[in-house]
């Protein structure tokens, strides 16, 4: 990411904004409106950058956004917002449908992934009858069946109880995938390899958890 | 409005493919619609409810459930009826649409979403000459069924809102908010539509090879 700066309208949102992330795990925190979901967005080309360039294994956002978004998946806040069929399986078989995939591998991959995350005893259920955990564990499902190669979390847990918190939260834990994980749930970010701190649109603490998480949390208080 | 619309099955009904299903339901419907013989109407329905119940086993809760909606107004076609042309006539309505509506309820409870949506598409196929495309009317029905539950839920939770703090009974004023909440979520669902890959113009085996479903 080179000098990238994000407005909407008059305000600025992201300013002057270069690093480049090649750790495993990376936690972004920050107040509200500091601009880290627009850092996010960023990352997989639903943003595109005012000024500056984003690459993704030397992909532009800008040009090449369909690859990217091939290796870069998204998983939002609020699970309602991504689930966009009305039963569970059919909603996992979404994305495969988009990329071409013929329907017997579909099939194998939605068994796989609804196995995987505990959601096989219920795939022909209304995906609005589902509890909140489930909700985004079948968002979760929707976007790593598509088999990206790095996956944002965009604050996965910000609507979840503790317990479903800790589910999820044990779901990014196990994945080999690279991951960015947005949240204000800083003991969710425990073992990561690398924190940003969001302020005012600039990257303003980078580091590991223990000395970003500490210095975050003396400035928010 | 919170009720699920297909239950799994494994019967013969639940295997029939979804476009033959589609297709025996508008042929009820004709048929119905021609015939004005009591007895005619009443084994229409019967023959229904012996598919429905009898052959494909779905719950009589399932069916009674979507059929529930109807009841007023067939009770009120039936009133019209009676005061104005006779109890023939208005039983012959009222079982006809009875019959049309729970025939309906057997398809959609017996089919999945994703193989009545490729009906459509199929049947939309001729529109891509003029720039139409099919994938996209069939995203369309899939997400209204989606998100008719999930936009009642959300109305609630405004009255509910509204509730606590004394204000019982419809309001206009919840119809703010909850377009404002419709907006965002409409803004989120475009995200994350792009982000599955739904902007992708190249055709998939599902369309590309879709022959009759």
């Amino acid at each position: 990411m080179r000098e990238v700066a994000h407005d909407y309208g008059e305000r600025a949102v992201l300013r002057d904004v270069s690093l480049t992330l090649a750790e495993h795990r990376v936690g972004v925190v920050g107040a509200n409106g500091s601009g880290k979901s627009t850092f996010a967005r960023l990352l997989n080309g639903l943003v595109v950058p005012t000024s500056g360039t984003v690459l993704v294994d030397g992909l532009d956002t800008r040009t090449q956004l369909r690859e990217v978004r091939r290796r870069v998946g998204f998983v939002f806040q609020d699970p309602d917002a991504q689930i966009v069929h009305p039963t569970v399986a059919e909603d996992v078989e979404f994305g495969l449908t988009n990329l071409g995939v013929p329907p017997q591998e579909r099939a194998r991959r939605v068994e796989e992934v609804l196995v995987r995350y505990g959601l096989a005893g219920h795939r022909d259920h209304p995906a609005h009858l589902l509890s909140g955990g489930q909700k985004q564990l079948l968002a979760i499902a929707g976007v790593l069946v598509m088999g990206p190669q790095r996956v944002v979390f965009d604050e996965p847990t910000t609507l979840l109880d503790l317990a479903n918190t800790r589910r999820v939260a044990r779901v990014i834990d196990e994945l080999e995938h690279d991951v960015v994980v947005v949240t204000h749930q800083l003991d969710l970010l425990a073992g990561f390899d690398r924190v940003l701190v969001f302020d005012d649109g600039r990257v303003a603490a980078d580091g590991t958890p223990a000395e970003t998480v500490r210095w975050y949390v003396d400035r928010m208080s | 409005m919170t009720a699920a619309l297909y239950v799994p099955g494994a019967g013969p009904v639940h295997r029939a493919p979804a476009g033959l299903k589609l297709g025996l339901l508008a042929a009820l419907a004709v048929g119905l619609f021609v015939a004005d013989r009591l007895e005619v109407v009443a084994g229409a329905l019967a023959g229904v409810l012996l598919i429905g119940l009898g052959v494909a086993r779905l719950p009589g809760r399932a069916l009674l459930a979507q059929v529930r909606p109807v009841w007023p107004w067939l009770l009120a076609l039936l009133a019209f009826h009676l005061v104005f042309t006779g109890w023939h006539t208005g039983t012959v309505v009222v079982l006809r649409l009875l019959a049309l509506v729970t025939a309906a309820a057997v398809v959609t409870a017996t089919t999945r979403v994703t193989a009545l949506v490729a009906v459509v598409e199929w049947l939309a196929r001729p529109l891509a000459v003029f720039g139409v495309r099919p994938a996209r009317i069939g995203l369309v029905i899939a997400m209204t069924l989606r998100f008719i539950p999930l936009i009642a839920e959300r109305a609630q939770r405004i009255r509910e809102a509204q509730a606590a703090r004394g204000a019982d009974g419809f309001r206009f004023q919840a119809l703010v908010p909850l377009l404002i909440q419709v907006l965002r979520l409409a803004h989120t669902l475009g995200e994350a539509l792009d982000a599955r890959g739904a902007d992708a113009p190249a055709p998939s085996p599902r369309r590309a090879g879709a022959s009759a479903p």
